[in-house]
């Protein structure tokens, strides 16, 4: 009905790329940014202030509100993502906090010796308030964890929350480690590699924990123009690139005793200082590890006008990768459970016609829901039809 | 059928060990719209023979049936309706509600057996003399003044049976006359049936009959 | 009919307003005083739940440094070894010259932060000062506002008063601390496989959570004794509502007669009359809650007064009608009418119709209700004596106090019966004679008032006793126990070492006061820290000691405990304390420390730094000669430029405490005074309402040749002689009842037992106040008699039937 999004500003921004990557036409919808006054960006803005509400102190969620009236103006002081500005490693790996959001996000299916499937999760979100950092607690930084084990008849996850500032949590470019508390994305590559050609992985609560190492066989691969972005016809863009080719191993730490794994991974680091548009619901997002060897990443965005906007990034079995506007993703719910409440696609049909893939995407625990203070669905998924194989998918803003 | 019908009736007082019979074996019987005269000795049980009759307290042995309603069948309950809606009551004491004024003694009975009739009440003050004082409280009147508000208070649901236990006592004679003269004159007006204790031969023998208790007998 | 019926009974009413008026009048009191303790308590519990909801202090276990101060690296430090913490930085900031605790946390992690949370309608605060925003409850809010901070004061009722929440980056600019946290609160669920305290943070303590919640366990005597206030109150104002129930029955027996001979059945009437007393029931009831709430709206700022300065508890007590206790006022209301109206009802039930002379008399025999009232006072008596010999704690002393009272005052009428019998064979001449026994046959109508007069004075001359026993030992200590000349309170531990420097040359002597806070036994406790001193060895109030005592103190080898310590957990010399972790000392001795709600222990100073490092030295005793106070206290302030209360001589501080006790009891004092009220205007409306039924009395001997003002002054002196007959038992009671208090529930709730004196003076006054109220509601009464017309009494014999 009204512009009201479910999902926190907090959460992964899909990846939707921008209608020039490819040099196709715009999408037909002519959207504008509403202004200030339009009861829809109202209602956004006092969504977004509820949401932040607890995370930051009332004022300071105020504050966030009253910041996205002016979004990405000069006023407001943080950096925009622009064209053509060169990704340069190591620095980038590391936190941007210029810029208001970010996040580093990992994704794995693992199997064990015994042929089950489990997924794991590891995220670290950044928010700034106000650009740039200081040291201790006036740092205008705040960090955010997510960690979660998916197995078919289990679902469990932990959040942590940590201040900029102290050292308590932060990404650091060299040598590559991003944190909060005690879990940990470190960097363990030799020299020569991309710091995330290695990677150690570690996260715990009361009720499970993980140490899984990765290793990349892949390049990284850089969405849009050279990791430029763009995400609405006004604009708005992000820095975005994946790392999509881990093997994985290492052991969870679950009640019943510890399991060995291995597995595939992918990982994910996008920064920006926009949010969503106010039209948009939620989405629907895929990372498929095909067993031919390709990649796929895909996503629709709901809009409640019921027009849904997709974007997909296809990698070839040898590394090339396509970028495909509106359109060329196609995603259909076949089946909705009930989780946490509400109706959720458990069972999708998902189409790239241009690769000839027409598949079936079935969620590996339907009840995979992440109950954290930002509640979202996010879950291991298997994939077979005209293709095989496995992946995460995310879904956000049900109701 | 008559109005009062009593058998065989018997009572008898019993304090602490000692059994005292009062009414030993009485017979009476009294129609509607006659009036009766009951002299006696004092202590002869004149007025508890009079309580029997107004259903205010139980008797050993007999029967009594007003209009065909014999009281032994009746419980508190019953006896109280009875008394409300058949029975009028005016007693040597004048038993007027001290805290109500004398129009609202004088309608009392009435209003309470949802009988009230203003014209009536309107006329019973009128003829008993009452309307000077009708805001007036009890103790603001004479003592026959007050036994005229309790006459009107018992006449006023228009009860077919009316029961005066010596309601003269207390009055000079010349003051006595003129109530019972009024009182007469409204049993005749009304057609209630009039059990009157008295012990004056000479207003007995007004009445239409007569009767004397003695040794717990009429004799 | 059940309308005409119950007009009239309610016309009644109308005839005698005074009646109405005392009854009403009685129910609204009793209800009032009842509804009122009712309103403070809960009032009081509900601002303790809102506290514990607000700091949630004591329910998570927390991480305290033994140096005072916890550096944030070590916070991190412990975060990222999996440890589940978050920091607190607590301090002190001074607001229009009060201070104001300031609460510095981390919203990302702490679990008040959900109390913080915003209201709809909040979203548009201005971010520039979103930073810089305060969280205090509504009154700190305004103090804070007040102060013109430029800060921005965002009103969260969930917070303490007194208290103010922040962003512990905003605190420790306001506190000027950066860098540094006053304690970590343990999280719940904590990760797997975390290293232990000692191997990440070895210089940590952990204090585990409390299981109780202090302030509801420590103020629970408190209200329980307001509570047994407010009964008392309820039940003196029940004497008024008897007596007045009793005698409309009694006076509209006629009616009542004449109602069941028209025809109104037995049991018609009965409900109807229940009917009317439950309709005057609610009406005073609906009056005494006004009253009640009027009441407690005045007593509530001493109530919150009393709980901070006795238990330390921060209260905010604002006074809301709730449903409780206005159902609770009610019902109170009707539950009492009742039970003031069952004799009546029980007669109503069985009135017979037919009167006769002799039925009436034999329902009343004044002398065996004099022996009913007397074995049941005596059993009364016995139970009480019986339940203190056998049982102790709270309750036990509250069944003694009841049993006491109510036994005295059943035991009351017999013993004034007795005196009256007595007087009357002594008395000479007919007149004397006839007023002795006429006072006698007069007692019935007047038992309950006096009762009433009786439980009201015993109740002042106990609680009287109590307060000013507990004051003099109070102010005897104070002499005691405060020896230096000179309080001084620096602002930094720097400063202190400063002062400290700068005074011993100058001085006797510099008595540092420095005590750690921390929990023994899980319950919160301060332990203090002293220098060998003659001013300890010569004045400090020991109850109880080892040999040796304060050589072993100073050596470390014993420690002194408070006697609220030592009562509670049961400790006496020669027991063994254990203080901290690895650290046990035998008790030595035990001194008495009033108006202090918590546990407190002495050590020697060397000895508690050795333990807590941090503890702050800010605080001094000074000992000089009493002639150099000014100057000397003159001479800190302008050098270390110490606002002047920080310096404090020995007077002011006598006085602040005195000041603090006098506030403590204000509110008993205040219930005191009103149900002493209460007891007078029980009389005065007993007198009033046998007034009608004295005149037939009197009549015969005005007739027989005495003068109308004769025979009112006589009337003044029974009156006047009842009270003081009255008086005279109520004194042993009330010492009884003061004995208790001290002996029993003071040591009960507050872990100190009292000296109890007697204070004669105070007899003296309260007995002719009982005297003057007797008076007074006798001259009324006298006065009408005096005017009173001849025809009046006349018409006595008119009417004598
Ligand atoms: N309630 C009572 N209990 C015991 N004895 C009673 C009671 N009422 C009346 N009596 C006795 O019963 C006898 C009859 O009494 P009652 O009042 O009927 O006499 P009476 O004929 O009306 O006399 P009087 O002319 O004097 O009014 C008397 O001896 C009296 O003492
Ligand atoms: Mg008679």
């Amino acid at each position: 009905m009204n512009a009201r999004p479910k999902a926190p500003v907090w959460e992964r921004r899909p990846r939707r790329e921008g209608p020039g990557t490819l040099g196709s036409p715009r999408p037909v919808r002519d959207r504008e940014v509403a202004p200030t006054g339009d009861p829809a960006h109202a209602r956004l803005q006092k969504h977004l202030a509820t949401l932040l509400a607890v995370l930051l102190l009332t004022a300071w969620s105020a504050a966030q509100a009253q910041g996205f009236a002016g979004l990405g103006t000069a006023a407001e002081g943080f950096a925009v993502p622009e064209p053509g500005r060169a990704l340069a490693f190591p620095a980038d790996h590391g936190a941007h906090p210029d810029y208001r959001i970010e996040w580093w996000y990992l994704t794995a299916n693992l199997r064990d010796g015994d042929g089950r499937d489990y997924g794991i999760q590891w995220t670290l979100f950044r928010s700034a308030l106000s650009p740039g950092e200081a040291t201790g607690w006036q740092s205008p930084q705040a960090w955010m964890g997510h960690a979660a084990v998916t197995l078919p008849d289990d679902h469990r996850f932990a959040e942590r929350f940590g201040r900029g500032g102290i050292g308590q949590a932060g990404v650091q470019a060299r040598p590559f480690r991003a944190w909060i508390d005690e879990w940990a994305l470190t960097s363990r590559a030799g020299p020569g590699q991309d710091a995330l050609d290695r990677l150690r992985v570690t996260a715990g609560s009361p009720d499970f924990a993980y140490t899984l190492d990765l290793e990349a066989h892949g390049p990284l691969v850089f969405h849009g123009e050279d990791g430029y972005s763009v995400k609405s016809e006004a604009g708005q863009a992000s820095h975005y690139y994946s790392q999509p080719f881990y093997r994985v191993s290492g052991t969870l730490d679950l009640p019943q005793g510890p399991v060995e794994v291995t597995g595939q991974a992918w990982l994910d680091h996008e920064w920006s200082s926009q949010p969503l548009a106010e039209t948009q619901e939620g989405w629907d997002w895929f990372s498929l590890h095909l067993d031919d060897g390709s990649r796929l990443m895909g996503f629709r965005l709901r809009d409640t006008d019921g027009d849904h906007y997709t974007s997909a990034t296809w990698i070839s079995p040898v590394r090339q990768v396509e970028t495909l506007s509106h359109g060329a993703f196609r995603a259909e719910p076949l089946e909705t459970d009930r989780v946490a409440g509400r109706a959720l696609p458990t069972r999708w049909r998902v189409r790239l016609p241009v690769r000839g893939i027409d598949v079936t995407v079935d969620a590996v625990n339907p009840d995979s829901w992440m109950g954290t203070r930002y509640p979202y669905w996010e879950g291991p998924v298997t994939v077979t039809g005209s293709h095989t194989g496995r992946g995460y998918l995310e879904m956000t803003g049900y109701e | 059928m008559p109005l009062l019908e009593i058998e065989h009736l018997a009572k008898a007082y019993v304090t602490g060990e000692e059994r005292q019979p009062v009414l030993e074996d009485v017979d009476l019987v009294l129609d509607a719209g006659e009036t009766l005269a009951l002299t006696g000795e004092s202590g002869s049980g004149k007025s508890t023979l009079l309580h029997l009759v107004g259903a205010l307290d139980g008797f050993d042995a007999g029967e009594i049936r007003l209009a065909g309603t014999p009281l032994s069948g009746l419980d508190e309950a019953g006896r109280a309706r009875l008394r409300l809606a058949s029975i009028g009551l005016v007693f040597q004491q004048f038993n007027l509600v001290p805290s109500l004024t004398v129009a609202q003694n004088l309608a009392l009975q009435a209003r309470m057996a949802g009988r009230a009739d203003p014209d009536w009440l309107a006329e019973l003050g009128q003829r008993l003399g009452l309307s000077r004082f009708a805001d007036r409280y009890p103790q603001q009147l004479s003592g026959g003044q007050q036994q005229r508000v309790a006459i009107g208070r018992a006449l006023a649901a228009r009860p077919p049976l009316l029961l005066a236990d010596e309601p003269t006592g207390n009055l000079d004679e010349t003051t006595s006359d003129r109530v019972l003269e009024l009182m007469l004159e409204l049993v005749d007006d009304t057609g209630a049936a009039l059990f009157l204790v008295t012990h004056s031969r000479q207003l007995a023998g007004r009445l239409d009959r007569h009767l004397h208790l003695s040794r717990g007998r009429i004799a | 009919m059940n309308g005409v019926a119950l007009a009239t009974l309610l016309s009644h009413w109308r005839r005698h307003p005074l009646q109405l008026f005392t009854l009403i009048t009685g129910l609204a009191l009793a209800t009032g005083l009842w509804t009122a303790v009712q309103a403070i308590n809960a009032e009081a519990r509900a601002s303790y739940a809102e506290a514990e909801a607000q700091l949630a202090a004591g329910r998570q276990a927390l991480l305290v440094a033994r140096d005072g101060t916890i550096p944030v690296d070590q916070y991190v430090t412990l975060r990222r070894a999996g440890w589940r913490v978050s920091p607190v930085l607590e301090g002190e900031v001074e607001y229009n010259g009060a201070a104001v605790t300031l609460l510095g946390i981390d919203p990302l992690t702490s679990p008040l932060a959900r109390h913080l949370a915003p209201t709809d309608g909040e979203a548009g605060l201005d971010p520039l000062a979103a930073r810089r925003t305060l969280f205090a409850g509504p009154a700190t809010a305004e103090r804070i506002r007040s102060a013109g901070t430029g800060l921005q004061v965002v009103v969260r009722d969930a917070v303490a008063p007194g208290t103010a929440i922040a962003d512990i980056g905003l605190a420790e600019t306001l506190l000027d601390r950066p860098g540094t946290l006053s304690h970590l609160v343990v999280l719940s669920a904590q990760p797997r496989g975390r290293p232990p305290l000692d191997a990440v943070a070895p210089g940590l303590t952990r204090i585990e959570a409390s299981g109780a919640h202090d302030a509801r366990r420590l103020t629970r005597s408190f209200h329980l004794n307001l509570t047994a206030l407010g009964l008392l109150s309820f039940a003196v104002g029940l004497f008024i509502v008897q007596g007045t129930v009793g005698l409309a029955f009694e006076q509209r027996r006629g009616m009542f007669r004449t109602l069941r001979a028209i025809g109104l059945p037995a049991r018609r009437l009965l409900a109807i009359a229940l009917a009317e007393l439950l309709a005057l029931a609610l009406l005073g009831g609906a009056l005494g809650i006004a009253l009640g709430y009027a009441i407690a709206a005045a007593l509530v700022p001493d109530v919150a007064a009393t709980l901070r300065g006795l238990y330390g508890a921060a209260v905010d007590i604002g006074l809301a009608l709730r449903p409780g206790w206005i159902a609770a006022g009610l019902g109170m209301a009707l539950l009492g009418t009742l039970l003031a109206a069952a004799q009546g009802l029980w007669r109503l039930r069985r009135l017979p119709v037919l009167a006769t002379a002799r039925a009436e008399a034999a329902t009343r025999s004044n002398a065996t209700t004099l022996r009913f009232q007397a074995l049941a006072g005596l059993a009364s008596l016995g139970l009480a004596g019986s339940v203190i010999a056998g049982l102790d704690g709270l309750v036990a002393g509250f069944v003694f106090v009841a049993g006491l009272l109510l036994g005295a005052a059943l035991l009351l009428p017999p013993a004034l019966a007795g005196m009256l019998a007595l007087g009357a064979r002594l008395a000479r001449g007919p007149v004397a004679q006839w007023a002795w026994a006429d006072t006698r046959e007069q007692l019935p109508g007047l038992s309950l008032a006096l009762m009433a007069l009786l439980l009201a004075l015993a109740a002042n001359i106990g609680v009287g006793t109590m307060v000013s026993s507990f004051k003099q030992t109070f102010t005897g200590w104070l002499d005691q126990r405060l020896v230096s000349e000179l309080y001084v309170t620096a602002e930094t531990d720097a400063q202190g070492q400063a002062i400290h420097d700068w005074l011993e040359p100058r001085v006797d002597a510099v008595l540092p006061i420095r005590h750690a806070d921390t929990r023994i036994d899980g319950r919160p406790a301060a332990i203090y820290g002293i220098v060998d001193h003659e001013t300890y060895r010569r004045h400090w109030p020991l109850l109880a000691s080892a040999p040796r005592v304060w050589d072993r103190v100073a050596t470390a080898e014993g420690a002194l405990i408070n006697e609220q310590f030592a009562r509670r957990a049961g400790l006496a010399p020669g027991d063994a304390l254990p203080l901290a972790p690895g650290w046990r000392l035998p008790v030595v001795g035990v001194y008495s420390d009033y108006g202090n709600p918590d546990r407190q222990v002495i050590v020697a100073l060397d000895a508690l730094l050795e333990r807590f490092p941090g503890v702050a030295n800010r605080q001094f005793g000074v000992r000089v000669a009493p002639d150099r106070v000014e100057t000397l206290a003159a001479g800190l302030r302008d050098r270390f430029g110490l606002p002047a209360r920080s310096v404090i001589d020995q007077a002011a501080v006598k006085a602040h405490s005195l000041a603090i006790f006098d506030k403590t009891f204000l509110v008993t004092g205040a219930l005191n005074v009103l149900t002493l009220g209460v007891a007078g205007f029980a009389i005065l409306t007993s007198l009033l309402t046998l007034w009608t039924m004295r005149l037939p009395r009197l009549a015969p001997l005005w007739a027989l040749g005495l003068t109308r003002p004769r025979l009112a002054a006589m009337e003044l002196l029974r009156s006047v002689a009842l009270a003081g007959l009255t008086f005279l038992l109520a004194l042993p009671l009330g010492l009884s009842l003061a004995w208790a208090l001290l002996a029993i529930i003071n040591v009960e709730a507050f872990g100190w037992r009292l000296p109890m004196f007697l204070f004669p003076g105070d007899w003296l006054t309260l007995g002719a106040l009982a005297l003057l109220a007797a008076a007074l509601a006798a001259a009324l009464p006298a006065w009408r008699l005096y005017r009173t017309p001849p025809a009046e009494l006349l018409e006595v014999f008119a009417d004598e039937r």
